[in-house]
């Protein structure tokens, strides 16, 4: 096991900063510092306050995930980090961070995608990634589903949101309901105790003629918007349970459906659900449902695993190194429209740029 | 001593190292929406160009800015984690301190960088090593009579040549006038500053109103 790769990954393109570090597989550690509490009140994230909190929190994490990991800095084989997408300046501070690291430790840079990063993460709970794998990968910043054949050099989208993300959806509900911000675990307490059957809310996307595996949320929130609405204007107490419970069913039977259906057209016989909403209770219980009935191994990380990390970066990023993919280069820009193809932004003239450097690096 | 400087909280990104007697190399390149690409490999030109390894750095130095933040942010972060890794420490040093020194000015003037927004970020000096007020950041024309008939310095000034028709370079901070500044007011047992951010502003951030109301009425 000694001689798997020893990975760092760097992850801020959003509002946790998350520092992991792992060997091949295992997971050593997965610091986060989260900003949540600070964008709490804006009902949303707000950029600079995430890239502000990024900058502080950096260096104390990098150094908790090291003694969590109980190694040092000088024994890594390289070092990760999320080029995108994500928010720019956020991205911008984990990049800053990643280069000098590794500069200063002399070690290889990777610049990895965040998405990819989200179905790697999966080998730390389950083992290596099946091949090809189907991942559905949903959050407050995307819903995709996608097919990777190697996670390190081949990610194809099948589908993705048309219009908001999954999460988002589930953010605009809690906040018209008065629930407050980030709004995936709160709905998901509150239906637990609703009925999903009390409201038939509409499901996007899922007519004859529409795309087999896209998604559209948009519909469905101005529906449950509207319906709650309606009650409040005839002065009807709004069953905030039933509407919770009701509203989830519409996002997660969607989800499942199409990964499902995915999974089944391709003749994939794994589906991993990785990001935020993947802690959703009852996406993992409709997922497994399905799946079952399907006949599909269904892979989903622990929900601390699925939320945004460095752990799933150093994933990737130990992946890339056993693979032997090239190291990025030291102008690595962040890049917060990183196309989900491009697992990794390998350098453009690795060698070169790295020979000019090793006179500078330890030895 | 080694100094290892830097700076990008202005136009420029700016590198040079420092033995405590001499800046020894020096880069540096006007590019402002490219910070984060360019810093790495400019600190990586400097040593070379120096001969030397970054583990034979013993300080970094960083400008605090005040500056635009996405900018500013790239070489805090770098010096920050520069420090983690090599176990040096990271002094900041207030940028418009930097481009005062490298002004050269024995009597009192005025350094004022772009703020963008139509504003200056500035602060008033007695001569080259002495500020006399703390940075801020304000309108051009609302402090026309604090500047009044005073030298000025940096891009703000001569972007407003209304408010400072006696504006003049430098334009931009240099990362060796500020190693240089750092070498000597550490020769001098001055404490420098922590290398935390002068962001001067609270962050944009729009609580969002009530949710849309979206029946049709
Ligand atoms: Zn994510």
């Amino acid at each position: 096991m000694a001689d798997e790769p020893l990975v760092l990954g760097i992850e801020t393109s959003c509002d946790e900063t998350g520092v992991g570090v792992v060997r091949g597989t295992t997971l050593l550690a997965d610091a986060v510092a989260s900003s949540v509490d600070e964008h709490a009140r804006f009902g949303g994230v707000v950029p600079e306050v995430a890239s502000r909190a990024h900058l502080e929190a950096m260096v104390p994490t990098i150094r908790r995930a090291l003694k969590e990991a109980g190694v040092s800095a000088r024994d890594l084989d390289g070092i990760a980090v999320t080029a995108g997408p994500g928010l720019a300046g956020a991205l911008l501070v984990g990049v800053s961070a990643a280069k000098a690291y590794a500069y200063a430790l002399g070690k290889p840079l990777y610049g990895v995608n965040h998405l990819a990063s989200h179905i790697c993460v999966d080998q730390l709970e389950h083992g290596p990634l099946p091949e090809p794998t189907m991942a559905l990968l949903v959050s407050g910043g995307h819903s995709s589903l996608l097919l990777s054949s190697d996670i390190t050099s081949d990610v194809r989208p099948m589908g993705a949101t048309i219009d908001d993300a999954a999460g988002e959806a589930f953010d605009k509900i809690a906040r018209v309901l008065d629930l407050g911000f980030p709004g995936g675990p709160v709905i998901d307490r509150y239906a637990r105790e609703g009925d999903p059957a009390a409201i038939a809310f509409p499901r996007g996307l899922t007519g004859p003629r529409d795309p087999a595996y896209d998604f559209s949320f948009s519909g469905l929130k101005t529906a449950v918007a509207r319906w709650i609405e309606a009650k409040r204007a005839a002065g009807e107490e709004v069953p905030v349970r039933d509407v919770a419970a009701s509203f989830q069913e519409a996002v997660v039977d969607v989800l499942t459906r199409k990964a499902v259906r995915a999974c089944k057209d391709e003749g994939v016989d794994h589906l991993m659900i990785g990001g935020g909403v993947a802690a959703n209770s009852r996406l993992r219980a409709l997922a497994q449902e399905r799946c079952e009935a399907a006949g599909i191994r269904l892979r989903v990380p622990r929900p601390k695993l699925c939320t945004d990390n460095g752990a799933m970066v150093a994933a990737l990023g130990a992946e890339m190194v056993a693979r032997n993919r090239a190291a990025s280069d030291w102008d690595l820009p962040a890049d917060s429209s990183l196309p989900v193809t491009d697992p990794h932004v390998p350098g453009r003239s690795h060698d070169h740029v790295h020979e000019v450097s090793k006179e500078n690096l330890y030895s | 001593m080694l100094l290892l400087a830097l700076d990008t909280a202005t136009p420029a990104v700016t590198v040079a190292l420092h033995d405590g007697t001499d800046v020894i190399a020096s880069c540096g390149q006007v590019d402002a929406r490219r910070h984060g690409e360019l810093l790495l490999p400019a600190v990586d030109r400097v040593l070379t160009e120096a001969g030397l390894r970054l583990d034979a750095v013993t300080g970094v130095v960083v400008g605090i800015g005040p500056g635009p933040y996405t900018g500013l942010r790239v070489g805090l972060m770098t010096a920050d984690t520069f420090g983690l890794a090599l176990g040096v420490p990271v002094h900041g040093v207030c940028t418009l301190d930097g481009l005062a020194y490298a002004a050269d000015l024995d009597g009192p003037f005025v350094v004022a960088t772009d703020a963008r927004r139509k504003e200056v970020y500035w602060a008033r000096y007695a001569d080259s090593r002495t500020r006399l007020t703390d940075p801020a950041v304000d309108r051009p024309a609302d402090i026309a009579a604090e500047v009044a008939g005073l030298p000025a310095v940096g891009a703000g000034a001569l972007l407003y040549p209304d408010t400072f028709p006696r504006a003049h370079e430098p334009e931009h901070v240099s990362a060796a006038a500020l190693a240089a500044l750092a070498a000597e007011r550490l020769a001098a047992g001055v404490e420098l500053p922590a290398p935390r951010p002068l962001y001067l502003r609270r962050p944009d951030a729009q609580v969002p109103k009530n949710y849309k109301v979206v029946t049709p009425k």
